[in-house]
């Protein structure tokens, strides 16, 4: 049920108070990275950036956006299967279709005799596809964290229930917590706290997150999406600077349990397995990425078509996206961005993507290049 | 690909797997596998179609009471 209460001025305002004091009895500036790219969209949208830089807090955005931490082997590796293959149709979140690679992207490709690229929304449409194309090859492109992969998967295995020849899945599945520990352990950007993300943890649930306070000393909360929501997280994350008590605190139980999801948990472990992923920006990640166990091959496009699409994961060049999406660079620092970089004619994901800190940044506080980070 | 807001359920067909909740005043389909016994009237969080977590509405006023507070202590 929303409630204006989330955008209410007085309570924003009481909350950005409450945020003032506390960040004023910290020994160190704050800095707080907001894992999720929707958390990234809520708070520059709201303004809340300022605010809170205003408040002696500033926050930096995550590696949290599918579309822009998946390799470009990944979409290349999509576009060959639609332009090589006639017949053929590659169906994928709208998103995934404006990434520029090498190869163009697959809204400017050019499919083969018969073939077409589909966006859908949902991955049941894109199965949809299959059972009214029985003829076709279907592929579903499928980019996603926690929250989008039980859905896909489960799909893949209606497909293979209903004994679907013709539908496969392209997995490009990353797992949220590894690339927080990867950014924690390379020490490049100092990190006050983690604002954890609503949707990937009703799933996860609280415990893959606790090893940040454990090994790291660093606290976190678990935030919804209105800006209330936002706030009520930094204030989590600040009282647990102030008493000394680093854990995982969930300030989104309307929607969170501690638990998570176990019917979504169980849907992931039986189909799927973990494997060392590549990501954009953050290199090989030991057990970051998720691939269809050998007994699923039946409806996995990379047995199945031989694909190999995670051997290349370089930024197009000038984009440095790599580095936004680990902290170290903010968006307008980037020399393409609102030059050459727009989201008209985006460079590099992170500014295709409406969860992409640059398309973000961009959107909301304009192409000028004058907001620079201190360091 | 996240709608990131609840949405009410209106409709579930007899398997209790499906859908339709309403969306901003649209109604669009929406998968229920994920989640246990849905019912007409529930609040539910719908990623890439398919419902991941239904609302808490015990959680959900308790936040609502602690915002109302910061209200009534006069942010100005
Ligand atoms: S502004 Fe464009 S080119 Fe620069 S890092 Fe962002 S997406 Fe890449």
């Amino acid at each position: 049920m929303p409630n204006d209460l989330y955008h209410d001025r007085r309570v924003i305002a009481g909350l950005l108070s409450e945020i003032a004091s506390l960040a004023k009895k910290t020994p160190r500036p704050v800095r707080l990275m907001e894992v999720c790219g929707t958390h990234t969209m809520t708070i520059h949208r709201h303004g809340l950036k300022d605010l809170l830089l205003e408040a002696g807090v500033e926050m930096i955005s995550g590696p949290g956006c599918p579309v822009c931490i998946t390799p470009d082997g990944f979409h290349e590796a999509a576009i060959r299967l639609v332009t090589k293959r006639e017949d053929f149709i590659l169906a994928t979140f709208g998103d995934m279709t404006r990434v520029p690679t090498r190869l163009g992207s697959l809204q400017t490709a050019v499919p083969a005799s018969g073939s077409m690229v589909k966006v859908v929304y949902s991955p049941e449409d894109s199965l949809e596809l299959a059972r009214l194309n029985p003829a076709k090859g279907v592929v579903f492109f499928g980019s996603g964290f926690e929250t989008t992969i039980p859905a896909v998967t489960l799909t893949a295995g209606r497909a293979r229930t209903e004994g679907r020849a013709n539908f496969s899945v392209l997995t490009a599945f990353w797992v949220i917590p590894p690339p927080i520990r990867a950014i924690l352990s390379s020490g490049e950007v100092r990190i006050s706290g983690f604002l954890y993300p609503g949707h990937v943890s009703a799933v996860i649930g609280l415990e893959p997150y606790e090893f940040v306070a454990r090994e790291f000393g660093l606290p976190g909360a678990v935030t919804g999406f209105e800006p209330g929501d936002i706030l009520l997280g930094v204030r989590a994350v600040l009282e647990q600077i102030r008493d000394k008590h680093p854990r995982v605190v969930n300030a989104y139980p309307r929607v969170v349990r501690a638990e998570g999801n176990p019917a979504a948990r169980a849907v992931m472990e039986k189909y799927l397995e973990p494997y060392d992923a590549l990501w954009r920006g953050l290199g090989r990640i030991p057990q970051s990425g998720l691939r269809f166990k050998l007994d699923y091959a039946s409806v996995d496009a990379a047995a199945k078509y031989g694909l190999h699409p995670a051997e290349d994961a370089s930024d197009a060049p000038g984009c440095r996206c790599g580095e936004v999406l680990r902290g170290v660079l903010a968006p307008p620092e980037c020399r393409l961005f609102g030059r050459t970089c727009t989201p008209e004619t985006p460079r590099g994901p992170c500014m295709v993507s409406f969860e992409g800190a640059c398309f973000v940044h961009h959107k909301f506080r304009g192409p000028s290049p004058a907001t620079r980070r201190k360091k | 690909m996240c709608l990131a807001i609840p949405v009410r359920v209106i409709e579930t067909d007899p398997s209790g797997e499906a859908g339709k909740v309403d969306y901003l005043g649209t109604k669009i389909g929406a998968n229920f596998a994920l989640i246990k016994d849905v019912r007409v009237g529930d609040w539910v969080i719908v990623h890439a179609g398919f419902a991941i977590s239904r609302l808490d509405e015990k959680e959900a006023r308790e936040t609502l009471a602690m915002l109302r507070e910061v209200q009534a202590a006069g942010g100005s």
